[in-house]
C-alpha cells in the first residue's frame, strides 16, 4: 500500500506473449485448480470407479472378477439389507417430518415481532448443532437408559418403561431423538432468515385488508417461506438417508462393534460390508442404491413441496 | 385458547397471554437445547452410579477429576486431542486460502467456461459423500496413507461450499474498480488479491473458517474408516472407543472426556457466534 506508483517500464516497451488478457486467464485457472485437481482425484473419480466396482466381486486386495449384476442379486436378497432399508426410511421419517414443523414453529414465534432476546434464543437453539454426533450420542444413550432420565419422566406420567437400546421402536424412537435435538433448532434458524427476508410491507397492506395473524401466516408467510421449506426438507431427507454415527456409537456398545438389527442404516450396512467382511463388490452396489435411492426422495420431496400449494386444496 | 380470541380482537397483538404463551414456548425450546451439556456435565462430576440414580441427580458434584483420571488410564486423551486440533486446523488453514483464491477468480476474473465451471462447483454439492468413499479408500491404501493424517487432511483441503460462499462475499464487497486500479499500478495477480482483496474479506473468511473447523473436527464417518492405531485416533474416534468398553459402561468417565472435548469448541462458539449464525444463513439462502 504505502509504497510508491510507479508503472513498471517493461510492461509498456516490450510486447510479451503474455497479454494482459492471457496472463488474467492463467491466473483465474491458476486460482480455481485446487479445487478441480482434488475434486478429480477424490471425488469424481471415485464416482465413477463406485459404478464399476458395483458389478465386480473384490476384497479390495486381490484380483476383481467381473460378476455382473450378482452383487445386486445378493444384496437385494439379504434380509439385512431390508431391514437397514426400511430402518433408513422409518428413522428418516420420525426424525425428519416432526423436525421441520417443530423448527418451523419455533422459527414463527422467534420472528414475531414482540419476541426479545432474539439473539440469545438463536444462539441457545444452535448449540445442539456444534457438539459432534458422537457427544450427542453418547449423552443421549444415558437418558435413554433402561433406568434413564426419560424413562423416569415417562414413568413419572405413568407411562411404562421402554427398552430404548433394544426394543425394534424403542431404538428408532432414541434415535430419531438425537436427529431431531442436533437440527430443530439449525432448521429454526435457517427458517428465520427466511422469514427477515419478507417484506413489511406485505403485512402491513394485509392488516389494512382485515388480514387476522392466522391469515397473515397461512396467506403470506408460509407460501413465501416456500423456498426454504423446500430448501430445508430436502437437506433432512438427504441427511436422513446418511445416517451412520447415531446408531454405529448408539448400539455398538456391546463391543462386538456389530450394530444390532433395530437401528441399523443403509450407510451401517454398507460399511459393515466393505470394511467389517472385505465385500467391496456388494458395498459399491449399496452405495449405488443409496444414490439412486437419494436422487429418487429428493424428487419426490420436491414434487410433493412444489405440487403442494396448487393442488394441495383437491388432495386434502 | 385465550391466545385465540386475543387475536381476532386485535389483528397485531397478541395480548398479555400470547405473549406468555409465545416465551415460554420458547423458553421450553431452549433449556431442551441446553439440558444435554449440563446433564453432560453432572454425570461427568459425579460417581458411577449418578447416570441412573432415582430420582435423576441434578446437581453438579466433585468427582470429575476422579473421573478424568480413568479416562486418561483408558486413552491417549490429550493425544487425540492434539490430532484433532492438528487435522482441523491443517485442514481450515487450506479449505480458507484456497477458496478464498477459488471464490475471487470466480467473482472478478472473465475467462472461457467460467460459468460453466461454476455450475459444476455447485453440482458437486450434492453428490453423497458415502457414493464415493470405497474407492476413496482404495486410493488412500495405494498411497500407503491409510492410518495416517494426509488421508484425513488432502481430500479435505477445498470444497465447493468454500468456494460459494467466497464467491458470494467478494462480488459484493470487494470493489472491481479498486482491482483495477491495482492491476494499472502494476501489481502482480496475486499481490493484489493479497494486499487489496484479503484485507477487506477477513470477516467472511474467518466465518468459513470456523464452519470448517467444526465441521472437521466433529467428522466421524472418514476417520473411523482410514484411521487404524490408537495414536493417531482424533478426539470423536477416542470417545467412541470410551464407549465400546466390555467391563460395565462407566459413564462417569465417559461424559467427564466427552464434556472435554466439547468445551473448546463450545467457547469458540459462543465467542463468535454471531459470524457462525451469519455465516450459516447467508450459505443456505442461496444454494
Amino acid at each position: 500500500m504505502a509504497e510508491p506508483v510507479i508503472t513498471s517500464p517493461h510492461a509498456e516497451s516490450k510486447r510479451p506473449f503474455l497479454t494482459e488478457q492471457r496472463r488474467s486467464r492463467f491466473t483465474a485457472y491458476t486460482f480455481i485448480s485446487p479445487f478441480f485437481i482434488l475434486f478429480s482425484i477424490f471425488g469424481l473419480y471415485p464416482i465413477f470407479f463406485t459404478f464399476y466396482l458395483s458389478f465386480y466381486k473384490w476384497d479390495a486386495l486381490g484380483p476383481m472378477k467381473y460378476v455382473g449384476f450378482k452383487n445386486f442379486e445378493l444384496i437385494t436378497t439379504d434380509p439385512t439389507f431390508w431391514i437397514s432399508f426400511s430402518n433408513t426410511l422409518i428413522m428418516g421419517l420420525m426424525g425428519t417430518v416432526p423436525q421441520v414443523m417443530l423448527a418451523l414453529l419455533l422459527a414463527v414465534l422467534l420472528h414475531s415481532g414482540m419476541t426479545r432476546f432474539k439473539k440469545t434464543f438463536r444462539i441457545l437453539y444452535f448449540m445442539p448443532n456444534i457438539t459432534s454426533i458422537v457427544a450427542v450420542t453418547l449423552v443421549f444413550s444415558t437418558l435413554f437408559g433402561n433406568n434413564g432420565m426419560i424413562n423416569w419422566l415417562l414413568n413419572g406420567i405413568g407411562v411404562e418403561s421402554m427398552a430404548f437400546n433394544s426394543g425394534w421402536w424403542g431404538v428408532k424412537i432414541a434415535i430419531s431423538t438425537m436427529v431431531m435435538w442436533r437440527w430443530t433448532g439449525y432448521n429454526a434458524i435457517l427458517f428465520l432468515s427466511g422469514l427477515q427476508s419478507i417484506p413489511m410491507d406485505l403485512y402491513e397492506s394485509a392488516k389494512i385488508d382485515g388480514a387476522n395473524r392466522r391469515q397473515q401466516l397461512f396467506f403470506i408467510t408460509l407460501p413465501l417461506l416456500k423456498p426454504f421449506i423446500i430448501f430445508v426438507s430436502l437437506q433432512s431427507t438427504i441427511g436422513a438417508l446418511q445416517l451412520f454415527t447415531e446408531p454405529y456409537v448408539f448400539l455398538g456398545q456391546s463391543g462386538t462393534g456389530s450394530t444390532r438389527q433395530e437401528g441399523i442404516t443403509m450407510v451401517t450396512y454398507l460399511y459393515s460390508e466393505a470394511f467389517r467382511n472385505g465385500f467391496f463388490g456388494t458395498a459399491a452396489a449399496t452405495a449405488v442404491l443409496l444414490f439412486l435411492v437419494t436422487i429418487l426422495f429428493s424428487v419426490l420431496n420436491m414434487l410433493i413441496s412444489r405440487g403442494g400449494r396448487e393442488t394441495g386444496g383437491k388432495k386434502a | 385458547m385465550s391466545t385465540l380470541r386475543m387475536f381476532r380482537k386485535k389483528p397485531d397483538d397478541p395480548g398479555f397471554f400470547g405473549k406468555l404463551g409465545f416465551y415460554l414456548l420458547l423458553i421450553l425450546g431452549a433449556l431442551v437445547s441446553i439440558f444435554p451439556f449440563y446433564w453432560m456435565f453432572v454425570v461427568g462430576t459425579n460417581d458411577k452410579g449418578a447416570v441412573f440414580h432415582v430420582p435423576p441427580l441434578l446437581t453438579i458434584g466433585d468427582q470429575f477429576f476422579e473421573n478424568f483420571k480413568r479416562v486418561l488410564d483408558k486413552s491417549d486423551f490429550f493425544q487425540a486431542l492434539g490430532n484433532s486440533l492438528f487435522v482441523s486446523s491443517m485442514v481450515t488453514v487450506s479449505v480458507v486460502f484456497f477458496c478464498t483464491l477459488a471464490g475471487y477468480a470466480f467473482a472478478k476474473y472473465e475467462f472461457p467456461g467460467k460459468n460453466v465451471l461454476f455450475v459444476f462447483v455447485i453440482a458437486t454439492l450434492i453428490v453423497p459423500q458415502q457414493l464415493g468413499v470405497l474407492p476413496t479408500y482404495v486410493i488412500m491404501a495405494k498411497l500407503h496413507w491409510i492410518d495416517s493424517f494426509k488421508a484425513l487432511i488432502v481430500p479435505a483441503m477445498v470444497n465447493a461450499f468454500g468456494i460459494f460462499w467466497m464467491r458470494q462475499y467478494i462480488s459484493s464487497a470487494v470493489p472491481t474498480e479498486l482491482i483495477e486500479a491495482g492491476r494499472i499500478d502494476g501489481g502482480g495477480h496475486f499481490r493484489i488479491f493479497w494486499r487489496i482483496a484479503v484485507p477487506v474479506i477477513t470477516p467472511a473468511m474467518a466465518t468459513l473458517g470456523i464452519l470448517n473447523f467444526m465441521t472437521v473436527w466433529n467428522d466421524f464417518f472418514w476417520p473411523l474408516v482410514v484411521l487404524k492405531n490408537k495414536e493417531h485416533f482424533t478426539i470423536q474416534i477416542a470417545l467412541q472407543q470410551l464407549f465400546t468398553t466390555r467391563d460395565g459402561l462407566d459413564y462417569g468417565m465417559i461424559m467427564s472426556a466427552t464434556f472435554t472435548a466439547t468445551l473448546p469448541l463450545l467457547v469458540v462458539f459462543l465467542l463468535f457466534s454471531r459470524w457462525v449464525i451469519a455465516g450459516l444463513t447467508s450459505g443456505a439462502i442461496k444454494s
